[in-house]
């Protein structure tokens, strides 16, 4: 057997850290917190179709200050899941898989998952000013 | 070129086992969907930071809102269920705890997204 003459994939615990690692297990990671944050979304909705009541104590979950950091989370991880994963497409179309081109692609979706993020939340509190402190109902 | 295919394989020369392109494809599938439902959620969120109850339910009252959302709980579900796949299959393993978790996986996510779905019904149409 030739077993051990394969390639192997980039073990973490071995492996010096590499901008194209690290953003290759965030992805994985990223994901894998979106599903936790979607569980807390089907859980939101259940608590809307519950009525007022079951809804405002949701509302003050998401709105308490450890809701707010687990929001802002969970926008980073969906940005960044969302940029990174439109990068891996492009790759399946054969494109950008260039080293250089690699790492370029790579720090542009690490930047503008910062910028998108801040802005997103820049925009959130514009929208509603001091949300959640006190929503009518 | 470098073979990828080991011994055994290439002894058995079944080539690859056919089905295999139908995951990945279906990962890209959903993928693709839930780039602009990902951006729609986003914007759709930030529109609605701090919603009242009320509001909330005249949100989901429009069809096209509604829809989104069961096209985002739907994909989003989907492309989860698939990328649990792929990790449990990655790091786990021993044959019968892998396919359990799998089927957990599964379930899980049917579970969730029925519960969203039904959720989302309720809040249109349950009043």
């Amino acid at each position: 057997m030739t077993a051990n003459q394969r390639p192997l994939s980039p073990h973490l615990q071995v492996y010096r850290p590499q901008l194209t690692s690290v953003l290759s297990i965030l992805h994985r990671i990223t994901g894998l917190l979106l599903g936790l944050g979607t569980i807390a979304l089907v859980f939101w909705l259940m608590a809307a179709a519950g009525g007022g009541r079951s809804f405002k104590i949701a509302q003050s979950v998401a709105g308490s200050i450890p809701g707010r950091i687990l929001l802002f989370g969970f926008t980073l991880c969906l940005v960044y899941h969302l940029l990174n994963g439109i990068r891996h497409l492009v790759w399946d179309t054969g494109r950008g898989l260039e080293l250089p081109q690699v790492y370029r692609s790579g720090w542009l979706v690490a930047t503008a998952t910062v910028l998108l993020t801040v802005a997103i939340w820049f925009a959130g509190y514009a929208v509603a000013g001091d949300w959640f402190a006190g929503a009518p109902e | 070129m470098t073979r990828f295919r080991n011994d055994l394989a290439r002894v058995r020369g079944l080539g690859a086992a056919k089905e295999g392109v139908q995951h990945w494809w279906l990962q890209r599938v959903t993928a693709i969907l839930l780039v602009p439902l990902a951006i729609w959620f986003l914007v759709e969120l930030v529109a609605h930071v701090g919603a009242g109850h009320r509001e909330v339910v005249r949100w989901l009252d429009d069809p096209i809102p509604l829809a989104g959302f069961l096209l985002l709980l739907g994909a989003g579900f989907w492309h989860l269920a698939l990328g649990l796949q792929v990790v449990i299959e990655d790091y786990i393993h021993r044959e019968g705890l892998k396919i359990a978790l799998i089927l957990l996986a599964k379930f899980g996510c049917l579970a969730l997204a029925l519960a969203g779905i039904l959720s989302l019904f309720y809040i249109a149409f349950g009043r």
